[in-house]
């Protein structure tokens, strides 16, 4: 059949808005099934990557080919095996959840009926038949996202963009969210997801390509990733604002990193690389006699991440960064 | 937990269970065939009809606009220009139903602008179908706001005394004309509305080039009257010469030749705004 290996292949993309090179000569490789997790900050690109992908926008230089076709050329064809559950719900807000899904349906070259019937079997597969007649507008976001994802499953799509399907939804539904796209993928489905978040992506995607100001800066599986970046980081919270210092000393001896102070007065953070150091430090606290209120140990922050990769913490915006901050970084 | 269980709607509680989805999947690779130009053309067009179920306050300027039109400018005018209004009647009726039709177009463009610019139209625009049916489905679900305005125009007329010699039948083929020039000039508004950034400026444009069309042309006045300098002008007006094929159905004297004029306007209208439209959507951001 010669089904080709690779879903995803980009050379030198750009795509600029303005003055903004909003992508900046990306080079990606992503190979079929798995999920491919993107990651970056606000502003880092992975939106306009993901809109030229799937030939909604043409890049103004580079190359890129989906499932082995030709995103300029072949554009009719791409459509026909992905599906884009976008950013910001792509669903119509009047509209309720069964009517989007018949729209969706016909569109798709179904009956009616066929249309119909189809859209009733996600609803209750996605938990939501008892909203079937509601508009969309008065659904809650986790609701709204599960009608986003179902709308692209009216026909099982080979390649799935999803566009940080879990920023703004409770915990609950993120988990929902998450075990939906696990489902998909041994249903056969490639899946690339952006996110914002180092956990979500470390949670579910095999590889992954951390971008920001529209270059891939890294790229490997989670584990290489966190490799590099250390696997987590040390909170601790004294009960004595007085003590911090003291605990600084202590957790820097033991762990032999740098400790951040937070701007919470009583808070510290450090980074770990093994489980064990941070547990002897708690005990080197304790054996000091420095009161801890809390303390947590948890995957490193996306900033964590950037901390490391490019030496500047991410930031917010494209261009909100000034030159000094990059050049010290570079 | 609480807050939780407030903002999810009852629908939204029920677990999502996995094996349900696996089992709902299609196997990747089956898919039906693909909806052809005129399915998808209709179902956006069923999509514009849904949306005035649920949001029926956006009738507000089909219904009321064209009463307002309609009374306002046949006392106003009626008694300045004809001496009396039910003379002037028979004359301004056919002429206030395509300039309000013809206003009415433009907010299909004003529409499309908001619409356009949602997350919706990410999804449609990478789906395989036919690309201008989003727009030509757009339009066409216009049609039932054009035809509602359109009975509204004719209904006030009726009770003011406007008695068309054309009879039920002349009505219906002038209406069905009017229907099908409103469609095709309705591309002019889409390009405007694609090509500019904000509603606003699609609002300006759009009245910067109604506002001469309609006011220099036959609609009130008997171009006879105008000054001789303004008068080829009027003629030779598009909506003048719609107006004038409008009138003449209505009236029962059916002119092969005015409404072929009509026709070749909106193949000309259609053949060149509908690609240039294209062209800006699949460009567009
Ligand atoms: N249509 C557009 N017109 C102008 N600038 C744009 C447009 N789309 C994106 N940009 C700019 O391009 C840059 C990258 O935006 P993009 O939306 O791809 O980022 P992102 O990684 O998806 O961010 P977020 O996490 O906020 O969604 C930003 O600086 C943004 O302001
Ligand atoms: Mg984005």
């Amino acid at each position: 059949m010669g089904v080709p290996e690779i879903a995803i292949e980009t050379s030198g993309l750009v795509k600029t808005f303005g003055s903004t090179r909003a992508v900046d000569g990306v080079d990606l490789t992503v190979r079929r099934g798995g999920i491919y997790g993107f990651l970056g900050p606000n502003g880092a690109g992975k939106t306009t990557v993901i809109r030229m992908l799937a030939t909604l926008l043409r890049p103004d230089a580079g190359e890129a080919h989906v499932l082995g076709h030709d995103v300029l050329t072949e554009a009719k064809v791409i459509r026909e095996k992905i599906a884009l559950t976008g950013q910001f719900a792509s669903l119509d807000e009047d509209l309720t959840g069964i009517e989007n899904l018949i729209m969706l349906g016909r569109l798709l070259g179904l009956s009616s009926r066929a249309a119909r019937s189809r859209g009733l079997d996600l609803l209750a597969a996605f938990g939501l038949s008892e909203a079937a007649e509601k508009q969309v507008k008065k659904y809650s976001g986790g609701m709204r996202r599960r009608l986003d994802i179902a709308g692209s499953l009216i026909v099982t799509p080979e390649l799935m963009f999803l566009d940080e399907p879990t920023t703004g939804i409770d915990p609950r539904s993120r988990n929902q969210v998450w075990d939906i796209i696990r489902t998909l993928v041994s249903g056969g489905t490639t899946i690339l997801l952006t996110t914002q978040y180092l956990e979500e992506a470390d949670q579910l995607a095999d590889r992954l390509a951390v971008i920001d100001h529209g270059t891939v800066i890294a790229e490997g599986t989670p584990g290489q990733l966190k490799a590099q970046v250390g696997s987590g980081a040390l909170t601790v919270r004294v009960l004595d604002e007085a003590d911090r210092e003291d605990a600084a000393r202590v957790l820097g001896e033991v762990i032999g990193a740098d400790v951040h102070r937070e701007s919470d007065p009583t808070a510290l953070t450090v980074r770990v690389d093994q489980t064990a150091r941070a547990a002897a430090a708690l005990t080197a606290l304790e054996a000091e006699d420095l009161g801890i209120e809390t303390f947590s140990l948890g995957q490193p922050s996306l900033d964590e991440v950037f901390l490391t990769l490019t030496g500047s913490p991410a930031d917010d915006s494209a261009q909100g960064t000034p030159d000094e901050t990059k050049a010290g970084a570079r | 937990m609480s807050a939780v269980e407030t903002t999810e709607e009852p629908g939204g509680t029920a677990a999502v269970h996995t094996d349900k989805i696996a089992g709902v999947l299609m196997p990747t690779g089956a898919r039906p065939r693909r909806a052809g130009p005129l399915s998808a053309s209709l179902t956006y067009g069923w999509r514009a009809l849904l949306k005035i179920k649920h949001v029926p306050e956006q009738l507000f300027d089909v219904t009321v606009f064209p009463i307002m039109m309609t009374v306002m400018f046949t006392y106003i005018f009626g008694g300045a220009i004809a001496g009396s209004v039910d003379g002037y009647v028979q004359w301004l009726i056919p002429g206030i139903f395509v300039q309000t039709l013809i206003m009415i177009t433009m907010y299909t463009g004003l529409t499309l602008n908001r619409d356009i610019s949602k997350g919706v139209f990410d999804r449609f625009r990478s789906l395989p179908t036919w690309r201008p049916a989003q727009l030509v489905g757009a339009l066409l679900g216009d049609q039932v706001r054009y035809t509602l305005a359109g009975v509204i125009i004719l209904t006030v007329g009726f009770v003011m005394g406007f008695r068309p010699d054309g009879g039920a039948l002349g009505v219906l083929v002038a209406f069905a004309l009017l229907l099908v020039f409103s469609f095709s000039l309705s591309w002019v508004w889409t390009v405007i509305s694609l090509a500019v950034r904000t509603e606003q400026a699609a609002m300006g444009i759009s009245m910067f080039i109604l506002m001469p069309l309609t006011f220099a042309s036959n609609i009130f006045v008997d171009p006879r009257t105008m000054p001789s300098w303004l008068e080829p002008a009027v003629d030779v007006n598009p909506v003048s010469v719609v107006v004038t094929s409008i009138r003449e159905l209505m009236a029962g004297s059916f002119q092969a030749g005015s409404v072929a004029t009509v026709l070749l306007y909106c193949v000309v209208l259609v053949a060149l705004f509908g690609p240039i439209s294209m062209f800006i959507y699949n460009r567009k951001s």
